[in-house]
């Protein structure tokens, strides 16, 4: 078809037949309807719908193989009285707050390091978060191992170090096995906080702690004046991701210890597992995980609502 | 680099980060050590001579032998991997409508949806695995791959969701309005240039998503029961223990295997999981 | 036929009343400019003809059709955005047959139509790259393309030339106006740039906070400015204004003066004005209209001025002068020589001084 026969061609061919949905989904509403129709039944069946009916085990006196009767905050009352349950609460805050506090300070550290340019960096990024990507079962299983009462590597090396003149109980000791719990979850929790924090020091200008060098500030001044202030808003989500992962930890304690010795690393998930699948109290297990609730709920405001304060400085 | 002498970069800079590096990446190499040394090896006491842990002189393929000879384990991969992908797909198609529709489109409760998906993200699964059985075992899926496949998503849609809201928000309106003009249908233009353009954010949503998945231990280990449908992190928790005796090679030649699917996913997609990483964090 | 009808035109977003009864006749094959500053309305009652934006009241007709509940896709007509909007995923060739394949064209006939919008452009070189790969010039080209292909009804354009530097501006400036002859098709053209409005339109919509404030030939608006914004906005550099109280002579002759200016105006507008004797009017003289005085100018129509700025630009200078308490710029002939607190006398053309009510600032 030549140029010039454009401007005579026709130049209006007869609206393109289209199917009736088609017409139905050019309204917004419609189309976010349809759009968001899978998300929402899937989020509903196997989210609102256990929470809602978690709630409803937890009100009656269910076991396996046993519907349950209506017995209101029985089951919560009992837990107030259970000494293991409140060993469990006061572990699972200890642990939360423990590898929190390190992990932060950790994962910062390591950022500021890496934020450097050295040779290597992509790779020695790439190497850092495997901890985190590789299935934390399987890498529990090998702290395990490195923790074996007999066989420990960590123990050998100390011993031949000469730091140490018995083996160290780490897994099998009361008063060391929530230690070693913690020791291992910031080993796994570092990277995640490193590459997170690594971003947000990526975002900010390094204009501005020239000029703050100019001004006169040490290294560690800028840190806390220019750089730790503007690094808030990406640390505060981090920590709130990792608070609430952390405080409903189950993988990790029940690979290592089941939650012993003598319910020294007992936290909620493992109790709940082990009340509600393992001796089959099912509503009380329920009760036990929906007593996480309100402390996660809690966690989740506070920081949220810090969040949105920091973001809008 | 920083500042100053040699001495400083030293100490500062060096030895800080080659004991981070050591610290974190250990237990990897112990994994490798323990799971090529013969039995002989690994159970000496530590007072008999030339007692070296760090390597081992026979390395045996005993113990790896026995892993895909003796057990389940290749069945265990193969369930993981289906499952895994599974989830990942639906996941990822959820994701990518509901993340268009909260990015892109204007309707009453779009702010609303959104803070529900975030808040759902927040939910961890040790609170719902409980009345979750149960209803897994109503719906009569119990002991399948399908409970899995269909429960990952409640953790890796918001997540997906959230991710690909990054990427949608970063395409011009003008795209959009512009295929609009063209003759496109909002679907047509949702489906051929806006989700392309997004390709990037699917591969790091997707990337993520599958080693969520991969890595997901309590609803496998609640919801299956048999040996020949469990996950390899439920298999190497429950068929690689006889009492209280651990084959501590296989174990680990587990624990290796194991990973390798994921770690080779991630080696070759490395910038996009941490763009997954830093993107859900940054919002 | 193309023609658009615009009728009683409303949009509010969210209160905020954006544009305010527009109405406007485009006939077909008309190019038609919306022009006025940012925030005017111009760009939004584009895109309630494109279909991007909701109509809160009125009506739009394209070719006699009333499409107000179409969308987009059904409106057949193509529009050219700012930013180019080019499928980054697609290189050229998709780019321009993405819109013909969604309308189910086949490919010989999508081929046919995009090496010949091609051609007109002259981008068959550039067809099988990507839009990342091509310089701005050549990427607005590839947005015109894709319109071109489509024979649409009307073309829209929403400030196409505004990323584009200025010799690039002038240079697609006429090469739209060339393509816009050879293909005849109607165009509707927003811009916040006079020069545009003026070079381009066949006719020319002034717009100021969502009311159309005049439309006309681009000469119309020059000569003939309905309002004192008009009068302002079109023209480079602006008119001139200076507020004057209307005064009369006991014989007849009206005058307009301030504490600059005291001039006799000529006796085909002394009619117009006489119902504002004893008003403050506005008087507006367009630079161009000042010439420095000489012997031979009567002295009723001059003022003395002082001079501020001088800049000369070859072919004329302009000087900013003050008149009395107010400023005004002159565009003279370069051979004037004049220097900065020197004293002189401008004389104005009595055929062209504007006058504007005081308060409704409309021409009288």
């Amino acid at each position: 078809m030549a140029a010039s026969d454009i401007a005579t061609s026709d130049t209006y061919k007869s609206a393109v037949r289209r199917w009736p949905i088609t017409r139905l989904l050019e309204d917004e509403r419609w189309l976010a309807f349809v759009l968001l129709l899978p998300t929402m039944v899937l989020l509903g069946l196997f989210i609102a719908y256990p929470f809602v009916k978690g709630v409803e085990l937890s009100v009656t006196d269910a076991k396996v193989g046993v519907p349950g009767r209506f017995v209101g905050m029985q089951n919560f009352a009992a837990l107030l009285d259970d000494s293991i349950f409140r060993v469990a609460v006061w572990n699972t805050i200890v642990y939360t707050a423990v590898t929190t506090v390190f992990k932060l300070a950790l994962g910062l550290w390591l950022a500021l390091l890496l934020n450097r340019n050295f040779k290597g960096k992509a790779f020695t990024r790439a190497f850092i978060l495997l901890p985190f990507i590789i299935p934390t079962v399987l890498s529990t299983f090998a702290w395990k191992w490195m923790f074996d009462p007999t066989f420990s590597v960590i123990n050998w090396t100390l011993f031949r170090l000469g730091l140490i003149s018995t083996r160290i109980n780490w897994l099998g000791d009361p008063s060391l096995a929530l230690i070693s719990v913690i020791i291992v979850n910031i080993w796994r929790g570092v990277p995640f906080y490193a590459i997170s924090l690594l971003a947000g020091l990526q975002t900010i200008n390094p204009e501005l702690q020239d000029a703050a060098a100019i001004d006169g500030a040490r290294p560690w001044q800028r840190f806390w004046y220019v750089t730790w202030p503007l690094l808030l808003p990406v640390t505060m989500v981090v920590v709130l991701f990792s608070v609430i992962q952390t405080f409903a930890d189950f993988q990790l304690v029940y690979v290592l210890t089941g939650g012993g010795p003598a319910n020294a690393t007992q936290l909620f998930a493992t109790y709940a597992y082990q009340v509600g699948v393992g001796t089959g109290l099912l509503s009380q297990g329920a009760a036990i995980s929906l007593a996480m609730f309100p402390v996660l709920l809690v966690v989740v405001i506070v920081q949220l609502l810090y969040i949105r304060r920091v973001e809008t400085l | 680099m920083i500042e100053g002498a040699k001495w400083r970069r030293w100490i500062f800079f060096y030895i800080p980060l080659s004991a981070f590096i050591f610290t974190l990446l250990f237990p990897f190499y112990w994994m490798l050590v323990t799971a090529v040394r013969p039995d002989s090896e690994l159970y000496r006491p530590w007072s008999a001579p030339n007692y070296t842990p760090f390597w081992t002189a026979h390395p045996t393929l005993d113990h790896i032998r026995y892993l895909l000879q003796e057990t389940l384990f290749s069945t265990w991969m193969l369930n993981t991997l289906f499952i895994s992908i599974a989830a990942t797909l639906i996941s990822l198609f959820c994701g990518l409508l509901a993340g268009y529709a909260l990015s892109r489109l204007k309707f009453r409760f779009a702010g609303m949806l959104g803070t529900a998906i975030f808040i759902t993200y927040l939910v961890p699964q040790t609170l719902l695995f409980i009345p979750l059985a149960d209803i897994i075992r109503n719906f009569r899926l119990g002991d399948s791959p399908w409970a899995l496949i269909l429960t990952y998503p409640t953790f890796l849609i918001p997540f997906c969701t959230w991710l690909l809201m990054g990427y949608f928000k970063a395409i011009p309106r003008e795209l959009e309005e512009c295929a609009r003009i063209d003759g496109a249908a909002r679907w047509q233009a949702m489906l051929y240039i806006i989700f392309p353009i997004a390709v990037p954010g699917i591969l790091s949503a997707g990337i993520f998503a599958f080693t969520l998945s991969w890595n997901e231990f309590i609803y496998a280990l609640v919801f299956l029961s048999s040996p020949e449908e469990k996950t390899v992190s439920v298999g190497v928790t429950s068929e690689l223990i006889r009492g209280d005796v651990f084959y501590w090679g296989s174990l680990m030649a587990g624990a290796l295997l194991g990973s390798i699917p994921v770690a080779f996913v991630y080696s070759f997609f490395v910038e996009y999981y941490v763009a997954g990483l830093t993107g859900a964090v940054k919002g | 036929m193309a023609r658009v009808v615009i009728r009683n035109l409303n949009k509010t977003f969210d209160g905020f009343h954006a544009v305010k009864n527009v109405n406007l006749d485009i006939n077909d094959k008309e190019f038609v400019v919306l022009v006025g500053p940012s925030g005017c309305g111009k760009t939004t009652t584009l895109r309630m003809v494109a279909g991007l934006e909701s109509i809160s009241s009125g009506e739009i007709l394209i070719g006699d059709k009333v499409v107000n509940e179409l969308p987009p896709m059904d409106r057949d007509i193509a529009m050219v955005f700012q930013n180019y909007a080019l499928y980054p995923h697609m290189n050229v060739y998709d780019n321009m047959a993405f819109g013909l394949k969604m309308r189910r064209f086949g490919r010989p006939e999508i081929d046919a139509r995009v090496q010949a919008a091609a051609e007109i452009l002259g981008i068959q070189a550039q067809l099988q790259r990507k839009p990342r790969q091509l310089s701005g010039g050549q990427r607005q080209r590839v947005a015109l393309g894709r319109a071109i292909v489509r024979h649409p009804k009307v073309f829209l354009f929403d400030e196409p030339l505004s990323n584009l530097d200025a010799k690039l501006r002038v240079q697609m400036r006429v090469e739209i106006k060339k393509i816009h002859t050879r293909l005849g098709t109607t165009a509707i053209y927003v811009t916040h740039d006079q020069v545009e409005a003026m070079t381009l339109g066949d006719r020319v919509v002034v717009m100021k906070d969502g009311v159309v404030q005049q439309v006309g030939e681009p000469l119309e608006l020059y000569n003939a400015p309905a309002n004192r914004f008009v009068a302002g906005f079109i023209g480079s550099p602006a008119m001139n204004f200076a507020t004057v109280t209307i005064v009369a002579d006991a014989d007849g002759p009206l005058w307009a003066h301030n504490d600059g200016i005291h001039i006799r105006l000529p006796a085909e507008i002394t009619g117009r004005l006489r119902q504002h004797v004893g008003e403050a009017v506005t008087l507006g003289i367009r630079p161009e209209d000042l010439r420095v005085a000489s012997s031979s100018d009567p002295a009723d129509l001059a003022f003395d001025a002082v001079v501020e700025v001088v800049e000369k630009l070859g072919s004329e200078i302009l000087l900013d002068v003050k008149v009395g308490p107010s400023t005004m710029a002159a565009s003279v002939e370069p051979t004037v020589r004049a220097k900065v607190r020197d004293q002189l006398r401008l004389a104005l053309n009595p055929d062209r001084l504007y006058f504007f009510d005081g308060a409704s600032q409309a021409a009288i």
